[in-house]
């Protein structure tokens, strides 16, 4: 093992001296207690060390012990369902109400294996060589990965039976004839991307559930998302609802650098949720990572990679999996303060000048792949942005913004109003609305990609009008604008607002969206119509169903697709009744 | 205690910069541990290790280093980090910014001495706020409901009522359910006037309050370093009451605005480079290990609870203390001029002001079924007032579509009968029967935000059934 002494330290950061080959990002434990940290710079015979923990106490003289290893967590079967620090150590124990720095034992599950493998099979890199599951008979069983280091032909495979994640189940002999021992778990540096076989295009969406995300400004699976908005305005909301409802098959929730309470918010409704398509609890489908605000900012830094690797790995089990990372500007902050402690050159907004280039590393280990077993797998991510100030000019939100594909911007003014999701339609966009047309259209909704134009152009509008009538006055409107203006705020109130919290509407299926959107395209014709031949357009407004139709998102549930029928029927006869006889105006 | 405890370092001190104090070492001594430095004056300074190497050390002290010399300044090793020493007889009394006596009385009998930078509550431990504080406050209570154990600032300006506000709550704060259940208030004064001080004193004796509250005051005169000391102190004395004593907890601090500025002055001392506006890159990080001492823990009786004032600099909530603030809190009430200059107590502006907490503690089993619609729907009504103004500003009332003017008088009396109390405190159910009131005002087809049923049930007949 590498040792070092402690020759300085302040704050977070330490030197020591040594004459052990340390190496770059190594992990080390300082003092008595085992602090741990990781080797940030090398220079002769002394070290650098970033602390991840509080350092209180801690002297010169105190021994660093190296790892001989870069930072690195388990991955396995342990993780789905639980609560992790930072740095990817349980969170669970009774009687731990605080957490306190230092070396703690990692108790191992144990888990009961099903060998997919026999002696004598070849298996390379990522291929899966077992199952493992909490009790015999659990229904949700993970594939356990052959390291995608590791390669060789099997020797020895444990039966069936309960085993300990980290104790060795399987024995490969590799090229050069050495066995090597593979657990159920294995380690992987968190900076290190996992490697794939292949990297897809984007494709088909990820739903979320949401209205305003899957029609107007779609994710597809492999993408990535940023979401920025000032304190308030509903990022942690929109991330918990997307991991609640969209339909990938395990969520990674990484509350970076935010409120305890909301973690334990997150631990409080998952296991009582159901997930609408496997009616399992949520949380079972879920990994929880936790660096909260008054958790040592180094730890937070390293959390957004503990993060990702994470997914990477569910990934490579074949898995459709989203990452959700509240907030991306808490990490940010995170490498600004580390920079300024190792006196490096700030940059734009004090960041250190890689800033963008770690953007760009983190959101390009989202992707659709083949593994490395030749499964197809798919990593979303999505990230919250918080500018200071709600400023969208500043380096996090800018840098973000060049390497993602959606931009979901929240808008404060929306949020104020109470009006959820705050995503602002007008500076908010997709880059992947035209490849998942072509999904909708299969799913029956040829029309999609014409109907969300439609919806988009008539919001731009809406802005460029409302901003003329604050000069003339709304009156002094033309019809055919009067409509407009009608017409964007009835998209707005019944499509596009969708309240987390109501148990009807939380969640939007495709169906239920396609009939919503073709409900209100329907509205708008038979209504420029009859504007068109002179009906005024404040009967159109005084119209019974216009305030069913603002509301048809949280009066109808999901199964009560007759009742959009019946919607439909009603929007037929009022306006039929508009134009009939008695209803006939002439233009003046 | 370790053997440093009684290691006193005469003919050491090197350097002395601002607050800083380098000194050659000669002890053992470990980060962040406390010390005391002694000048020549016999006076006792408060101070913390901020780096230490193999032969030197750099000390932060908390308190004015004026008046010290290089020669005659002794240094005291305490050998742990700064701690508090608490017992339930902390209650009725007052310290000043740094934990020490100030009222004359006789010293606190110790039960238990903690560090007071407070261990980080494991997230997995913490409960779930959800138990309603009323607050008499119609804004508040229907609005921007506080729960127990929630971090909800006050975002004021220099010269609005966020002190009598904060007595207010703090003096009627009660659950629904009408359970006794001990409490005790905490007041923390960072930088503020003594007069100010004293008249917080005086109004929570007036309430009869005085009993169960501890107040830690860092006057205006006191050392700016030591600013940085008073909330720490306070909230341990608060999670002493709360997790020891089983106690419910209310703390005020204000003014949360001198804390941050002694954190630049003290940052600036130490050469660092400035982020926004000249404060630290860690003021975020810095405020959230005060802010998040809030909350509850499972198994545990108690609860703390904070209310911290702050007064936005040019009233302006884009500035880095009331943002970073705000990112860290479970909302905020803020204070608006224009109001308080219309004579509105509590003049508080309705749509920036937020409790993230809310939607766990009102409804159905909380509060009352009504109660999330009502808020809802007074929220989206109030904004499109604010459009409203904004137009008639423009074209004038006149040009105003009848509708538009129904919504133009609606602001005005949700300004003047349900943000104003001239009537003082009101029962949430009086709150929520003003507001059902006014929405009596506006159409019923305006109000896309209320169920039908609920507009047959509490829109249509007089409100008060049950
Ligand atoms: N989609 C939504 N539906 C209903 N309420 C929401 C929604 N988004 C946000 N809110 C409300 O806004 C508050 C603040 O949202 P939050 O996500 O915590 O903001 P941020 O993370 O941007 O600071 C929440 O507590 C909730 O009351
Ligand atoms: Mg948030």
């Amino acid at each position: 093992m590498n040792e070092a002494a402690i020759r300085w330290i302040s704050g977070p950061v330490l030197r020591a001296v040594t004459r052990d080959p340390f190496r770059i990002h190594e992990a080390v434990h300082v003092g008595a207690k085992g602090v741990l940290g990781e080797v940030i710079r090398l220079h002769g015979e002394e070290i650098t060390v970033q602390l991840f923990e509080d350092g209180t106490g801690l002297k010169p003289g105190d021994p660093v012990q190296g790892q001989e290893a870069p930072l690195s967590v388990r991955l396995g079967p342990g993780l789905l369902g639980n609560i992790f620090d930072g740095l990817l150590r349980s969170l669970s124990g009774e009687g731990r109400d605080f957490l306190l720095p230092g070396r703690f034992l990692l108790p191992a599950g144990r888990f009961h294996l099903t060998p997919l493998v026999e002696p004598g099979r070849i298996l390379k890199g990522g291929d899966p060589f077992a199952e493992a599951r909490l009790a015999p008979d659990a229904h949700a069983a993970q594939l356990c990965l052959v390291p995608p280091d590791r390669a060789g032909e099997v020797v020895t495979m444990a039966g069936r039976g309960e085993y300990a994640d980290d104790e060795p189940v399987l024995t490969l002999r590799d090229g050069q004839g050495r066995n090597l021992q593979v657990a159920m778990s294995h380690s992987w540096p968190v900076r290190v991307p996992r490697p794939v076989a292949k990297r897809l295009p984007v494709d088909p969406p990820l739903l979320t559930g949401q209205r305003i995300l899957d029609c107007l400004f779609p994710v597809a699976r492999g993408g990535k998302a940023m979401v920025p908005g000032g304190f308030g305005t509903g990022k942690t909301v929109l991330l918990e609802t997307i991991a609640k409802w969209c339909d990938a098959e395990v969520i990674i929730y990484l509350g970076c650098g935010e409120r305890g309470n909301e973690m334990a918010g997150v631990l409080d409704e998952f296991p009582r949720l159901e997930d609408p398509k496997t009616g399992r609890p949520l949380m079972e489908r879920m990994v929880v990572i936790a660096n909260t605000s008054n958790m040592p900012v180094a730890a937070r830094e390293a959390s957004v990679y503990t993060g990702i690797t994470v997914a990477e790995y569910f990934r490579d089990q074949g898995l459709r999996v989203a990452l959700m990372a509240d907030s991306t500007s808490r990490w940010a902050e995170a490498l600004r303060e580390v920079s300024g402690r190792l006196g490096e050159l700030p940059g734009e907004g004090g960041y250190p000048a890689y800033l963008s280039t770690r953007l760009a590393e983190f959101y390009e280990r989202a992707a659709r792949v083949t593994t490395l077993s030749g499964k197809n797998g798919s990593l979303t991510v999505m990230g919250a942005v918080s500018p200071p100030s709600s400023d969208f000019s500043e380096p996090v939100t800018i840098h973000t913004k060049r390497y993602v594909r959606n931009f979901w911007a929240l808008d404060r003014k929306r949020a104020q109003a109470r009006f959820y999701p705050a995503i602002d339609p007008i500076s908010s966009y997709s880059e992947d609305a035209d490849v998942l047309a072509l999904w909708w259209s299969k799913q029956g909704a040829p029309a999609w990609a014409a109907q969300r134009r439609r919806f988009l152009t008539l919001l731009e509008e809406q802005t460029r009008l409302e901003r003329m009538a604050r000069i003339l006055g709304k009156d002094a409107l033309p019809p055919g604008q009067r409509l407009t203006l009608l017409c964007a705020e009835l998209i707005n109130d019944g499509f596009l607002r969708q309240s987390a919290f109501s148990v009807k509407d939380r969640y939007a299926s495709p169906r239920k969206q396609i009939r919503m959107m073709g409900l209100l395209t329907r509205f708008m014709e038979r209504a420029e119509a009859a504007v068109g031949s002179g009906v005024a357009v404040e009967r159109i407004a005084a119209l019974p169903i216009l305030r069913r139709l603002q509301r048809m998102g949280e009066d109808i549930a999901e199964e009560e697709y007759e009742r959009f029928d019946a919607l439909e029927q009603m929007l037929e006869a009022d306006f039929g009744a508009l134009s009939g006889p008695s209803g006939e105006e002439k233009p003046s | 205690m370790t053997v440093q405890a009684d290691l006193f370092c005469a003919d050491a001190v090197t350097r002395i910069e601002g607050p800083l104090v380098f000194a050659r070492r000669r002890v053992e001594v470990g980060l962040n541990e406390a010390v005391e430095v002694i000048g020549a004056d016999g006076r006792v300074r408060l101070g913390r290790v901020a780096a230490v190497d193999e032969a030197f050390m750099t000390i932060e002290t908390l308190e004015s280093t004026s008046g010290l010399t290089l020669a005659g300044t002794r240094i005291r090793f305490v050998g742990e980090p700064v701690t508090f020493s608490l017992g339930p007889g902390i209650l009725g009394r007052v310290f000043d910014g740094v934990g020490r006596v100030l009222d004359g009385g006789p010293p606190v009998a110790a039960r238990t001495r903690v560090s007071i930078d407070g261990a980080i509550i494991n997230p997995m431990r913490r409960a779930k706020p959800e138990d309603f504080i009323e607050t008499g406050i119609s804004a508040i209570d229907t609005l921007d409901s506080l729960v127990r154990g929630q971090k909800l600032p006050i975002f004021s300006g220099g010269g609005l009522p966020h002190n009598r506000l904060a007595v207010d709550i703090a003096l009627h704060a009660r659950l629904r359910s009408g359970k006794s259940e001990p409490f005790a208030i905490v007041f923390a004064g960072i930088g503020v006037p003594y007069d100010q001080a004293e008249a917080f004193r005086k109004s929570l004796e007036a309430g009869g309050a005085l009993g169960h509250t501890a107040l830690f005051l860092n006057l205006a005169s006191d050392s700016s370093a030591q600013r940085l000391l008073t909330p720490r102190f306070a909230l341990t004395a608060a999670e002493y009451l709360a997790y020891v004593e089983g106690r419910h907890v209310l703390v005020i601090i204000t003014d949360m605005t001198n804390y941050c500025e002694a954190l630049r002055e003290v940052s600036a001392s130490h050469g660092e480079i400035p982020s926004r506006k000249g404060y630290p890159g860690y003021m975020y990080s810095d405020l959230a290990t005060l802010y998040e001492r809030a909350g509850r823990i499972q198994g545990r009786p108690g609860s703390v609870t904070q209310i911290p004032i702050l007064t936005m600099p040019a009233d302006d909530i884009t500035h880095p203390i009331p943002d970073l603030t705000g990112y860290i809190t479970e909302g905020q009430i803020t204070l608006d001029r224009k109001l308080d200059r219309a004579g509105v107590y509590p003049p508080i502006g309705v749509l920036p002001s937020l409790s993230r907490l809310m939607k766990d503690g009102i409804g159905e089993g909380f509060t009352h079924p009504d109660h999330p619609a009502l808020a809802n729907q007074l929220y989206a009504a109030y904004a499109r007032t604010m459009g409203v103004r904004l137009l008639a500003g423009v074209v004038g009332a006149e040009g105003l579509t009848p509708t538009d003017r129904l919504f133009l008088e609606f602001g005005k009396q949700f300004e003047s009968r349900f943000v104003a109390q001239p009537d003082g405190a009101r029962t949430l159910e009086e709150s929520m029967a003003v507001g059902w009131e006014l929405l009596r005002g506006l159409p019923e087809t305006e109000l896309a935000r209320l169920s039908d049923e609920q507009i047959k049930r509490y829109l249509r007949k007089p409100a008060a059934d049950g």
